[in-house]
């Protein structure tokens, strides 16, 4: 290992632009004759508009123009679109409703857009919003998806019958249900887990800017994909075609999945920008986030395990209802189910499993993807369930799920996905000595003696990365290809710059990337430059999300770095006057085997654009090569969490004193940029956990839209983690990476509240367990003395 | 429009903003020093943190034409001409206390009224309980307290 190479942990290449306050978000860029966009939303969760006047605020200071959902639909601007077809059991294709960028005739939740005010100023775009009147005759609203099915409930959209967008199913039902007849044992569990607003600290921008003369538009946007973007801007919402749509995602803060969609606002600056003729910019506000962001998990499952007599899973079944909100957003249909259901095996051999999912509309924001996106839910229904299952059984939770791991690999699960590799009971048995579990019954021995409530809680979870093969997402309903693109270009000089379209926005892709080039090519990580996040420079990367930029996005880096060796060599062989299959190419060298002969990677560089030792007919001069990389499967990540806390009886207060982590990411590239992947994903599963919950009240009016309302992790809600490693490598990308951007939120919720449950002696908790639910369920089930 | 006169980072700054105009405002649009940020509008997040004659304070609920006459830091003036880091920049890059940058600027102009009222000293309890004005969503804290701690005591050196 070099210095700067692979598994070194190099310090970022971003962090000086970072701390010095010189990174270039969204908000920051500004464009000559700048407007200021600012939307008129709804206050209603549900309500026909019945008039809707803008003659005032035209009038106001500095108003360049108001912008409504009519004149949208005269432009024939297209609607949003969800771009993963699911079919409901019946065969029939999900139902998805029209969701333009503003709303014309009728909103569906509170935050929904009826009209833009673009105005000099931000001051004066939001003093002439005021003036916008809007008479709305208002509907009775419905927001929790376990009543959107109901008969008389609320009928959202005119066109979808019950909310229902389809009534989804995976896995052999009768098969299942034969395993259960036949069972010795039976655990059943109600869950709720609980719906999330992502809050990226950067919240969402977009800046338009239309050049008339060259009818070419830009868009600055907060973008964890800029070309995903660009393509359903075009394809879908016809804005312009797109060699006449430059996307620009520059450096984003924080994404977490919220950032992957295509959202109504980007749609109505470019659509603004091009009518006013004028650069349009929007900059969310943190309440307006939270009425637009797309939100995480909400689903209400029933789930039950069949055991046999030895302790044994022989089957799991899981009836789930998911809330999408009022509109689908961009992916969100595939979540709770082919990110969800498919998972539910864990790290458990179990031979049946059958999940049905409906779901459903309601007047709420819509929910999307939110870091581990169907994972996190699978894990937390599998992990409470086994964690019961060995308390009602009276086994040692840890033997328990040793008796059920999967050994043999690959292992095929009765639900789609083929784990290639890993060592469950390795990251088991070493987080439980990193974890000291055996000293854990005297350490809550003593947290009894000063009145707390001591539990400690695994989470052996799995999940689904890398995403994914082109081909099996196509057959599971996806519009996309899940490939990534890399384009390797080595200058003259014999520095490189690396095209990629992955995107990073917080994950150091510039550092971790630079060193697989300078490792690779035995050149300085210096001399290495990662560009992405722009359609003009990259031509196409379908971006970052599901933990998958080094699983694919560096795996199509590989292969563009073979290219550019085997071009290499030839030129090395012109240039030492030998063959090519003579060359060997070692530490940035090129040899002549059997001789003293070499020459360095940058005169191969400067010999290949020269051209001077070759004719145009032997080879064509440059030192350029780009790969489409297409992954052979998903990587399965996995490992286990310890979660170890103290509950204070008298305020229902918990407090995490212990946090173990042991991973198995296959190769690690930079493992101080993984272990901080780790720390924040533990952050959000705790978060979730303990603290974070968004809250409708009946009304559909969002009550927690603000950082005093819906509660945030702090430093002080969290303890120093301790993280370790595992490795079993993934056979199924070149570089036998799988992923750790998410693994933290898709253990930690299950490892919180079997630590919670584990202390309170009582399985009646749900999330977020705030010291007001711990403080109830004491009240309704005093714990016993330890 | 109001007339308002400050120092922001050594350079005496003008400028003629509406009365309602925040400090973050003027900073960011007017002099175009993007360095702070804005994480939530509501003193809730610490993004947007600077220090007004010496003292840390939350710009995005702070009216320009309150600053007439103070001295004003930002992230930006805290690296010396040369390029050269102040240590807590330095102990926040080299501790991996950042991923996505964003609330960083307002967590290291946060970490150093820390070190300010707390001294150069500073155990993980302390750090943890005085950064409750500021939210990261990306790195758990965890790099932040250890970034903090060897940034405060780099300060005494």
């Amino acid at each position: 290992m070099t210095a700067t190479g692979i598994g070194a942990p190099v310090r970022r290449k971003e962090d000086f632009r970072f701390v010095t306050g010189q990174g270039q978000y969204t908000d920051d860029v500004t464009r000559p004759g700048e407007t200021r966009a600012v939307f008129v939303r709804s206050p209603h969760a549900h309500a026909k508009i019945r008039k809707l006047d803008v003659a005032a605020a035209k009038k106001m200071p500095g108003v360049v123009d108001v912008l409504t959902g009519a004149q949208l639909a005269d432009d024939k601007v297209g609607n949003l679109i969800c771009g993963w077809m699911i079919h409901s059991k019946d065969g029939s294709p999900m139902k998805m409703s029209a969701h333009p960028a503003l709303a014309s005739g009728k909103v569906n939740c509170v935050g929904d857009a009826v009209a833009v005010v673009i105005a000099e100023s931000l001051g004066e775009a939001k003093d002439a919003a005021e003036k916008v009147v809007v008479d709305y005759e208002v509907l009775p609203a419905v927001v929790d998806p376990a009543k959107a099915q109901a008969k008389g409930a609320p009928q959202i959209h005119a066109d979808i019958a019950n909310n229902t967008i389809y009534q989804w199913h995976l896995g052999d039902q009768k098969a299942v249900e034969a395993a259960f007849k036949s069972a010795k044992h039976v655990t059943k569990l109600d869950i709720v887990n609980n719906r999330l607003a992502p809050n990226a600290m950067e919240p969402r921008a977009a800046l338009a800017d239309y050049d008339a003369g060259n009818d070419h538009l830009t868009l600055w946007n907060t973008s964890q994909n800029p070309h995903v973007a660009r393509l359903v801007i075009s394809a879908f919402v016809g804005i312009a075609p797109e060699h006449k749509l430059r996307v620009i995602a520059p450096d984003v803060g924080g994404g977490f999945g919220s950032k992957i969609f295509i959202y109504p606002e980007e749609v109505v600056c470019l659509w603004a920008a091009r009518k006013v003729k004028r650069p349009v910019k929007w900059t969310s506000d943190r309440t307006e986030a939270f009425l637009t962001d797309a939100h995480g998990r909400d689903h209400i499952t029933h789930a039950e395990l069949a055991l046999d007599a030895d302790g044994k899973i022989t089957a799991l079944r899981a009836k789930t209802i998911a809330n999408l909100g009022a509109y689908m957003s961009t992916f969100s249909s595939s979540i709770p189910t082919y990110l969800y259901a498919t998972l539910l095996s864990g790290q458990y051999d179990i031979p049946q499993i059958y999940c049905e999912v409906d779901a459903v509309y309601t007047n709420t924001v819509p929910v999307d993807a939110y870091r581990g996106a169907g994972r996190p839910e699978a894990t937390f229904v599998v992990e409470r369930l086994v964690e019961v299952a060995a308390r009602q059984l009276g086994l040692d939770p840890a033997d328990f799920r040793k008796r059920n791991f999967i050994r043999n690999f690959p292992h095929q699960t009765p639900v789609i996905m083929a784990y290639d590799a890993g060592d469950y009971n390795a990251s088991l048995k070493k987080a439980m000595e990193l974890a000291d579990v055996k000293g854990f019954a005297k350490r809550k021995r003593e947290s009894a003696r000063h009145g707390k409530l001591r539990g400690l809680g695994y989470s052996t979870y799995i999940e689904a990365c890398g995403i994914a093969p082109s081909q099996a997402v196509g057959s599971l309903g996806a519009g996309v290809g899940l490939w990534e693109s890399a384009e390797v270009r080595v200058n003259p000089t014999g520095n490189v710059e690396v095209l990629t379209g992955s995107h990073a926005h917080g994950q150091g892709h510039e550092t971790t990337f630079a060193q697989l080039v300078s490792e690779r090519l035995g050149i300085p990580f210096e001399a290495v430059s990662i560009v992405h996040g722009d359609t003009d420079k990259v031509q196409f990367g379908m971006g970052t999300y599901g933990s998958r930029s080094g699983a694919v996005g560096m795996s199509a880096i590989v292969k563009a770095l073979d290219k550019i060796e085997a071009k290499a060599k030839k030129v090395a062989g012109f240039m030492m006057e030998a063959a090519e299959s003579d060359i060997d190419f070692k530490d940035g060298k090129f040899t002549v085997k059997g001789t003293d002969k070499s020459v360095a990677f940058g005169d191969v560089a400067l010999n290949a654009y020269i051209a001077h030792k070759f004719t145009g007919a032997e080879l064509e001069p440059g030192l350029k090569e780009t790969s489409f990389y297409d992954p052979t499967n998903f990587t399965f990540p996995a490992g286990c969490h310890i979660c170890e806390l103290e509950i204070d009886q008298e305020t229902g207060k918990t407090e995490i004193v212990n946090w173990t982590a042991v991973d198995d990411f296959g190769t690690v590239i930079n493992p101080m940029i993984v272990e901080g992947q780790v720390h924040g994903g533990i952050a959000q599963g705790v978060g979730q956990a303990l603290l974070e919950g968004v809250v409708y009240d009946a009304s559909g009016q969002l009550v927690t839209a603000s950082f005093m309302d819906y509660t945030m992790p702090r430093a002080h809600d969290l303890p120093s983690f301790h993280v370790g490693l595992t490795e079993t490598k993934s056979p199924s990308n070149p570089l036998g990476m799988k992923g750790c951007g998410e693994a933290g939120a898709i253990a930690a919720p299950a490892a919180v509240m079997n630590a919670i449950t584990d202390a309170l002696g009582t399985e009646d908790i749900a999330m977020p367990a705030t010291p007001n639910a711990v403080w109830a369920v004491m009240q309704r089930t005093p714990p016993k003395a330890a | 429009m109001a007339k308002v006169s400050m120092t922001v980072n050594g350079k005496a700054v003008t400028g003629d903003v509406e009365p309602r105009t925040l400090l973050v405002q003027f900073l960011r649009e007017n002099l175009r020093l993007t360095g702070t940020h804005v994480g939530c509008d509501t003193s809730q997040c610490g993004a947007c943190v600077v220090h007004i004659d010496g003292i840390a304070a939350k710009s995005c609920t702070t009216l320009a034409v309150q600053c007439e006459g103070q001295s004003i830091t930002t992230i930006e003036g805290l690296a010396e001409a040369d390029g050269k880091l102040h240590p807590m920049q330095e102990a926040f890059r080299e501790h991996h206390g950042l991923q996505c940058g964003y609330c960083t600027p307002g967590m290291i102009m946060a970490a150093l009224d820390i070190v300010r009222r707390n001294g150069n000293e500073l155990d993980e309890h302390t750090i943890r309980d005085q950064l409750d004005g500021n939210i990261c969503r990306c790195t758990g804290y965890h790099n932040i307290v250890k970034a903090i701690e060897a940034g405060a005591r780099a300060m005494a050196k």
